[in-house]
């Protein structure tokens, strides 16, 4: 399994557990009332499950097994491959951050790190998605 | 991989693309906002990620790497199987259309095409499920 497979994996099961957490501490809200305010981390919540875990869990499988792009470079432009988990994983963090804060406190601050985060999440899962697209293909 | 499988893989990888797209314009929204019309994106961020990349991702590496039938062909009916397809993507698109132009029982007649699709491709892939020879 390669280098990048495992970080892929690996990370995708710490965000499961994270959201798994996070998950129970959702559930549990209604028994504490509205004495912490949880609900702001709901979407996060949801991205974590679908994007942390999923895609990433997804991404980590699909560059070890698709077929091989080429001879010299069997799983496409590695350092794209490696600027997108980077990126995913920093958008990512950046929104399960900025979100929450920007629910509670708007200010221009948080909305910056809302944007930075779409921007950077956007650019990783279209360089994955453009090294991807090259590997998909019949024998 | 079967042509088939290059077809799904292909529109499943499009559909991650213009779902995460609607996904960074409606965070990007979030934080400053910009249009309140960019939120009524979300059923179409949804429907896209959900059926148009994970679903489709799914059918598109069952029908290639589950194991062959031993007798007949070795990945089963194939026109069956392009049916699936062909109905999840107008599934999808049926339910999205509705995002744009409220057309409801669009929504309606779109679940159809895609349950109709499943059923299509497990008629075609449930039996091979079995342990490999």
């Amino acid at each position: 399994m390669p280098l990048l497979t495992r970080w892929f994996i690996r990370t995708s099961f710490v965000y499961l557990g994270i959201g798994l957490a996070m998950g129970i501490l959702l559930a549990a809200q209604s028994l504490w009332g509205s004495m912490l305010p949880l609900a702001v981390f709901f979407p996060g919540y949801i991205h974590l499950m679908t994007v942390g875990w999923l895609t990433l869990l997804i991404f980590g499988v699909a560059y070890w097994m698709f077929p091989k792009y080429s001879q010299v470079q069997p799983r496409g432009n590695d350092a794209l491959n490696w600027a997108a988990f980077i990126l995913l994983n920093l958008g990512l963090v950046m929104r399960l951050v900025g979100e929450p804060l920007d629910i509670l406190r708007r200010n221009a601050l948080w909305g910056w790190l809302l944007v930075f985060s779409a921007l950077l999440q956007w650019l990783g899962g279209m360089a994955f998605i453009l090294n991807l697209w090259k590997r998909v293909r019949m024998k | 991989m079967p042509r088939l499988s290059v077809w799904f893989i292909r529109a499943s990888l499009l559909y991650l693309a213009i779902g995460f797209t609607f996904g960074a314009l409606m965070l990007v929204n979030e934080g400053f906002a910009i249009d309140l019309h960019i939120d009524q994106l979300l059923p179409a961020h949804i429907e896209f990620l959900l059926s148009g990349w994970i679903m489709q991702l799914a059918l598109g590496v069952a029908y290639w790497i589950l194991p062959r039938y031993v007798k007949g062909l070795p990945r089963g009916n194939e026109a069956m199987a392009w049916l699936s397809l062909i109905f999840l993507n107008t599934g999808i698109l049926l339910v999205t259309i509705n995002t744009f132009f409220p057309l409801a029982w669009f929504v309606v007649l779109g679940r159809a095409f895609e349950a109709v699709s499943i059923l299509a491709f497990l008629l075609v892939s449930l039996r091979r499920v079995r342990p490999s020879r």
